[in-house]
Formats: C-alpha cells, structure tokens, sequence
C-alpha cells in the first residue's frame, strides 16, 4: 500500500514536470488492468449533444434521484459489476472477476489494478469499502442504500487488500452480482473529510470546479452553463481500451443540453444542434423519420420494459377519511368489476393509436422486451364489451334506462381517470380508455394532474379513484420490482402499509417474491415468477395495458450507436462512440 | 351613416355565427365525442362531382377512406367507393339548446362512407363536428362572462358614482384589488380547491364565474365617470328638484346615459373573454377532455410532430381570428361616435 502511493507520489511529480519541462511521461508503477472491448475500433476526436428534458439537481452520485442527474452520473462514474445493456447479463467492470461462496452469501471482488479516477489519484479497494459505508449510512439519506438492504439488513464490506473485496449478503440473495450495477465508486480522497464532517450533502453541486470533482466514468467535468448544458471532457484515465489498445472514450466532448420538452428537442435535432435524442415519442419518431435522409436515424430497439396500466385505489387508509373514495372502493375492490374494466379496454388500439403500432398490448406486467422472465402463456386478450357486460351483469349490476351502469346497491358507476398532464401519452390512453368504459355504462372522468401533485396524491394522499400510470424497471431481474410486490413493500401502489397482506392472493405473491429472492436455481426462480405473473393477471390488482417500444434519434454518422431497451437507451456504450 | 351600416353587418354576421353555435348539432355531420378510431388524423374528406373516368354527378360525392398499411393514416381516395352526399339526413341524435333532441343532421354521406370536412384528430373525431360543438363553449363563454362583468360594473360603478363618499372609497379600492389579481392564478387556485372531477357543466360555470367576476373593474370605473358627470347635469337636478328619488333618478335618468359605454365594453370585453376561455383551455384548465371547446382543440398543436404533419389540426386557431377581428371592428365602430363627439 505504502508502495503504490509512493509510486503515486512520483507518479504525480513526474507528470507535472513532465508538463512543465515536457520530459516523456513515467510509466506507472502498477500495470493498468484496462478492459478491453470489442466493438468497431473507432478514432479519437469530436464532440456528442445530448439533449435532456430538464437540468440535473446534483453532481453527487449519493443524492441524485431525478433522471437527468442520473444520465450524467452514469458517464462521470463507473460501478464495481455492470449489467451490460444488450445481453443483460452482468459482466466485469471495476471488478475484473468475482466468486460467489457456495451458500450465496458472499461475494469475493478482484479488482482492477492500476487505474485511476479521473483526477489522476489511484483507485482501490479503500474507495470501495468507503463508497459503501457512505450509501449505508441512513444519515447520508442516498435512495442507494434500499438497493443495498436485502430483508432490512445492510450487506457488509470489508477489504481484502488493496484491490480485494468481500461482500457479505445477510442472506443468500439469487442474482446477488446485480446488486452492484450502478453503484457508483466514489473517490475517498475528495469526499471523505466532508464525509466525516457531515457536509456530504453539500457536496458536488452543479458548480463544483472540475478540480474538486473525480469519477472512474468515460468523462469528467469540464463547464457547467446555468440552465443551459453541462460540457463533460474525455477522461484521460479511463479504464477500458479497444481492441487495438487505444485508451477509451473516443470522444473529447459530451455536452448534455437542457431542452424543456420532446417538442422543443425535435426541431433542435433537426436543425443538427444535437446529436442523440433518447427517447422519441412514436409520434415524433414517425416525423423525424420522414427526414432520415437528412444525416439522422431512427432507431426502433423494439419492446422495452415500461408497462403503462391502471390502478385502483384499493388503499385502506380511506375509509373515514376520504368517505366518497371509500364508498366508490367496493366496486375497486370486486374482481368482477376490474375484470370488466380489463375486458373492455382496448388494448390494440391503444398500441395503434398512441403508439403508432410501435408498441405492445400486454397481459403480464413482464413486457415482451424482458424475454427471459416473461410468462409467454399470458396473452392478451381481445377487447369485448359484451363479454365485460356479461361479467358485470353476473356480478349483480345493472343499467339504466339511459344504458347508464349502476352497482348492486343501485348507485350509479362514475369515477375519474387521473393521469399526468406531462405525459401526452398517458392522457391519450386515458382519453381511449374512458371512451371504451362509457361502453359499458361507467360514466369516466379524465383528470390531467400536474406530475406532482399526481403523485402525491397516488403515494401519500390516496385522494383518487383510478391512475394511469407507467412502470420500468432498470433491470430485467425481478428483484428490482420487490417494493411493487410485496404487500408490505414501498411501492405497493394499490394498497399501500400493508402490515399484513390484506388478501390471500397477495399473502401468496409475498410468499413467491420471498422465494425467488433466495432461490439459486434461474429455473425455480422462473417458475415463481411466472406464478406471481399469473396471480396479478388472474386478481388484476393493475390493469396491465400497453407497453411502448424504446425508440431513440441519432447521426447517421455516429458510429458504434446500438440503442439498449435499458436505460441508459443511448448512452450505455458511450466510451465507444465515435465520428 | 357608413359606420352604423358597418356595425349592421358585424352584427349580423355575430348573429349568425352565434345562431349557427346554437344549431351546431344540426351543422354538425357527427357527435363531437365519436371516436371513429381506424381514421385518426384522416386529412379532410375531398367532395368531387366527377369521378375517376370523368363522369359528371349532379349530386356531389366523396370517395370511401380506407387504413393504410401503416395503420395511422388513411390512404388517398378509394376510387371503387363512391358515396353520395345527401342533405337533411338521420344520424345521432344530439341535444339542441340543452332541452330538445333531434337526430336530423344538415348533410352526411351514404354508410358506410365518412366526411370528415377539416380532418380528424388523433382519436378519429371529426374535427368539423367538433368546432361547431366547441363554438357553443367558446362564444357563449365570453357572451355570459360579458355579462356578469357588465352587470356587477354598471351596479357598482354607478353605486360609487351616485352616492360618492365613503360607498366610492370603498368600490374604487376594491376596483383596484381586482385590477390587480392575477387571473389566470386564481383560477388555477379555485380549480385546486375544487373536488377532483368536474363535470363540463361545472368546468363552463367556473369559467364563465373567474372570467366575469375579475373582470368588472375596468367597466365600472368608466361607469363611475359617466354618473360622476351625468349627476351634476341639469336634467338631474331638475328631476331631483321636482322630488324625484334617487333610485328612479339613477334608473331613470342616469343609467340611460351609460348605455353607450356598456355596449362599447361589451364589444371589447366579449373578445377579450373569448382569448381567455381558449387560452385556459389550451392550457388543459378550461373545459375538459372530450367536451370541445376551440382552445382545447388549439391544444394538440403543441406539440411538434402535430404541428408539422397535420395541417387541419391548425383550423381551430384560425376560426379565432376572423371573430376576433369582427368583435375588434364592432368595438371601434361603437366607439367612433364617442370619438368624434370628443
């Protein structure tokens, strides 16, 4: 250890002399582990625009939450295993091997040796052990720290050596080597003291200087403009090399450039300001693909993982509080009801109409993209107001002479959609949607909410009847949805704080997400999921509708440009993008 | 002379659109809500009176549309469909003036053809159908509004006027604080205070009550001017003299003379409401989804790919302009007596 940062310390003064005095550089005194790609070899040289609908909040991996700060996290920062966006398979990254103890619990890192953040300074197994402890730490408030908690308890880190790690599971945890995709290294050398001080927080806002700011991503941190772009450069330290041994990325430049709306990037792109535009709407995409010709793609990637569906608010926490919600719930709550809202949405059109036939009606909430979950024996079904009419009358409603439905009680079915007003989208499935449930006598209310207001009213308030709203997951594996599932979890939209499961069928999906978590064999592990599959299409707790394909805009002259159904779409292999 | 000819013609012309906004059912080839989903964006429906081999029909005709294969447009014209169009036909059934049905359309096409004059939106609703339907929304707000901002400006503006002292402290103070509320943020306010789902019906009212209350302070200013001078004039005095009241005075004799600027705000607030009506609606806080109305309809042109590709969906933007125009003419033909009598 003393060696190597002595062999830092040289390594630092040589370069600055070298700079000053232009002596030839000194070669390292730990060999780099560079990993090397196989892609098209490509030139260095030139710049990418990438256009974000929003400006990110922070530079500090621990913090950021929204999408925007996350895609520029996702190239200043690298992660110990990465999932690799195109097989879906986790493969080497930071950590060039690993080995999975035989009870799953632990999990030994070998890591790279040699390379350095992009500030120059080593990374090693010390910058692991303290990237965890600080994710761990409840007072560091970092949405990571979920991902790292299996059952409630925190996995464990300790170093093994210098470029050794061991992690320790407290409970065996099937696709444990997933865990550790996106989580960024962080450099303890910058961030530790602020650590120890409890300023973490303040750490790394978007006017940090380059200086103070490192990660072991393809870029670093070049000018920042206020409410216009964040301009990254090629880190000179990165660790992934071609085929040729050409040090990676290929770009100098990567500029992420703020544009309010897809309305306001399309004409951008088209005049040439940009260069990847990620995602396109269908709508957008048919446009744009009219100008091909003019320099740009369009690229379908095909299915992706977002499911759109409805929800019923079939939270307990109403009753007395909202006492309207609470009475409209016995039809929410009545499969027969959910199963005639299902049967009556027409889920074909929605796919033709809203998705310009670049989309997928769906039975399942495993979309078509995620082919080695999907339970391919749930298919969806044809529209039919007769056969929703028939479950509905089966159940004890009725229509009045107007063909308006009315429940056994004799009160009148009215309720309202909501839906986010940023999502054109969603509205206008909403729109289609309502239209098809008047068929059936339901007198249907869309309600465009702003996107906040949306969701409190979904996770805190539960003031509403029934939400469109979308998922997608970052991961094929369905460890990531644990929260949606169990009945206890976070995000169990339908019925949220649960502390025991309110039915049968979600004590048995409980039981089934429980299992698959510490199951080894992918093959059991299959076969549990495509049980609870089966349950949500049998209890329909969401309605499942469609599912949009990933379409993405770039220069025709982008090369090595391979879209991904897995977020990030465009930028995954963005150290082998070249002109 | 030329003036009260023009403001003849303007007046008419108002009738007429607002008469048609009443029999919009009957304009109206379809219901303004049917989704007619294999044809979304259809461009408008081309009507020919000779067909493919050159052959003359007396009675106009439309070619039949079909998908084509990319499932989101509809294909040129299909030259083995020709469907007739015919006048005074059966169809759905819609409510004229809110309290009598009818089915009876003014023109249609044979089934199974459709006429889609201005095109379609992007769930396969006749846009045609949809702005006469919307008209009655969106002229007939601006018109209720009017008069609710009339009514309370000529009441208070006469009250501060008439009576001076401390009642015209206190309506010209609370004229100001009108003056000065942000409405567009009031009404985002009023919306957030009221339950989720509102009913069209409710949405209008809501309208029609921010729109009409915020906007009687500039009236009834003008309507205080005019008593202030009025009052003192000898007429009233006279009238006064004789033992008249004060409240048939003001009936009587004052408020005659106030005639002149209401109807000149008349005409230029009922423009001005009917920009406000499409502009909150264009917003998505005006009428809701599906009821139409011209500013949500002007909507869907936000967005980019809407904009480039289909031109008819630009038409609800355009029908503004030429109303807009007739109610600013109006305006300045009513005030130029004022003007030259200045």
């Amino acid at each position: 250890m003393r060696k190597l940062r002595l062999s830092f310390l040289l390594y630092v003064l040589a370069g600055a002399v070298a700079q000053g005095f232009a002596l030839p550089p000194i070669v390292h005194a730990t060999p780099e582990e560079l990993l090397i790609t196989h892609n098209s070899v490509g030139r260095r040289g030139g710049r990418v625009v990438v256009s974000q609908h929003a400006e990110a909040k922070t530079l500090n991996p621990v913090l950021a939450v929204d999408r925007p700060s996350r895609e520029v996290l996702g190239v200043l920062n690298a992660d110990l295993i990465h999932i690799n966006r195109l097989t879906h398979q986790t493969e080497s990254a930071l950590a060039k091997s690993w080995k999975v103890s035989r009870d799953g619990k632990q999990y030994t890192l070998q890591l790279r040796r040699g390379i350095r953040f992009s500030d120059g300074e080593p990374f090693d197994s010390q910058d692991v052990t303290f990237s965890f402890q600080v994710y761990l730490d409840e007072k560091s408030n970092s949405s990571q720290r979920d991902l790292l908690m299996i059952e409630g308890k925190p996995i464990a880190v300790a170093a093994l050596g210098p470029y050794a790690v061991r992690v320790t599971l407290p409970q065996p945890y099937a696709a444990g080597d997933r865990l550790f995709d996106g989580i960024a290294m962080l450099p303890r050398h910058l961030l530790e003291q602020g650590y120890r001080e409890g300023k973490l927080g303040q750490a790394w806002p978007l006017t940090v200087t380059p200086a103070q700011i490192a990660g072991l991503g393809p870029f670093r941190v070049k000018k920042y403009t206020p409410g216009q772009q964040i301009a990254l450069e090629r880190n000179p330290h990165y660790w992934k090399a071609d085929s040729k041994g050409n040090r990676l990325p290929y770009l100098d430049e990567l500029v992420f450039l703020v544009l309010a709306n897809e309305d306001a990037e399309a004409p951008r792109f088209e005049a040439g300001d940009t260069d990847i535009l990620s995602p396109v709407g269908a709508k957008l995409f048919e446009v744009l693909g009219k100008d091909a010709s003019q320099g740009s793609r369009l690229q379908d990637a095909g299915p992706g993982l977002e499911y759109n569906f409805l929800l019923f608010n079939m939270n307990d926490d109403v009753a007395g509080r909202l006492p309207e919600i609470a009475r409209e719930q016995k039809w929410f709550k009545d499969l027969a009801f959910r199963e005639a809202v299902s049967q009556a949405t027409n889920r074909e059109d929605v796919v033709r109409l809203v998705y310009l036939a670049r989309g997928t009606a769906l039975a399942s909430h495993v979309t078509p993209g995620n082919r080695a979950w999907m339970d391919s024996r749930l298919q969806p079904r044809p529209a039919s107001t007769e056969h929703a009419r028939k479950v509905l009358a089966s159940a004890g409603y009725g229509w009045s002479s107007e063909g308006l439905l009315h429940d056994p009680a004799g009160q009148m079915v009215e309720f309202s959609i909501l839906v986010s007003s940023s999502n054109q989208q969603r509205t206008h499935m909403a729109n289609l949607i309502q239209e098809d449930l008047k068929k059936l006598g339901m007198q249907v209310s869309v309600v465009p909410l702003e996107f906040r207001s949306f969701v409190q009213r979904v996770m805190q308030t539960h003031n509403y009847e029934i939400a469109v709203m979308g998922f997608a997951s970052g991961d094929t594996d369905p460890n990531g949805e644990m929260n949606f599932w169990l009945s206890s979890g976070s995000n169990h939209l339908w019925n949220l704080g649960q502390k025991k499961p309110a039915t049968d069928w979600e004590a048995e999906i409980d039981v089934l997400m429980q299992k698959q978590l510490t199951a080894r064999d992918p093959k059991a592990r299959k076969k549990l999921y495509d049980r609870v599959q089966q349950i949500v299409a049998e209890q329909l707790p969401i309605v499942v509708i469609a599912s949009p394909h990933i379409l993405v805009g770039s220069k025709l002259k982008l090369k090595n440009f391979e879209p991904a159904i897995l977020a990030p779409y465009a930028l995954h292999n963005v150290e082998e993008l070249f002109w | 002379m030329r003036h009260k000819k023009t403001i003849r013609w303007l007046v008419g012309f108002l009738l007429l659109l607002h008469l048609a906004a009443l029999l919009a059912g009957f304009l109206a080839p379809y219901s303004p809500t049917t989704q007619e989903r294999e044809f979304p964006y259809a461009a408008p429906t081309r009507i020919h009176f000779v067909d493919g081999s050159g052959h003359f029909h007396l009675r106009p005709f439309v070619y039949g549309v079909e998908q084509s294969s990319s499932d989101s447009q509809i294909s040129a014209d299909h030259l083995a469909n020709v469907h007739s169009l015919r006048f005074m036909v059966p169809g759905e059934r819609y409510p004229v003036a809110g309290w009598w049905k009818s089915n009876l359309h003014l023109f249609g096409v044979d089934a199974p053809g459709k006429l889609f004059l201005l095109g379609t939106d992007g769930y396969g609703r006749d846009q045609f159908s949809r702005l006469w339907f919307g008209s009655q929304i969106s002229l007939v707000t601006p018109l209720v509004a009017t008069v609710i901002s009339l009514g309370m400006g000529v009441t208070l503006g006469a009250m501060a006027g008439f009576w001076g002292g401390w009642v015209d402290e206190l309506i010209m103070r609370m004229a100001e604080l009108f003056v000065a509320i942000p409405w567009l943020y009031l009404l985002f306010a009023v919306r957030a205070a009221l339950p989720l789902s509102i009913s069209p019906v409710g949405a209008f009212l809501l309208l029609v009550t921010v729109i009409g209350t915020v906007g009687w302070a500039r009236p009834a200013r003008l309507i205080r001017s005019v008593v202030l001078t009025t009052r003192q004039q000898d007429f009233v005095l006279a009238a006064r003299a004789a033992g008249a009241t004060s409240g048939s005075i003001l009936w009587q004799h004052i408020l005659p003379q106030t005639w002149g600027v209401v109807v000149t705000q008349a005409a230029i607030l009922i423009p001005q409401y009917l920009l406000a009506e499409v502009t909150l609606s264009f917003l998505g806080i005006g009428v809701p989804e599906p009821t139409p109305s011209w500013g949500n309809m002007a909507g869907s042109v936000q967005q980019y790919s809407i904009l480039t590709s289909y031109w008819w969906m630009l038409i609800p933007v355009i029908v503004i302009i030429p109303v807009m125009y007739v109610y600013d003419r109006l305006a300045a033909a009513l005030h130029e007596p004022v003007k030259s009598s200045a």
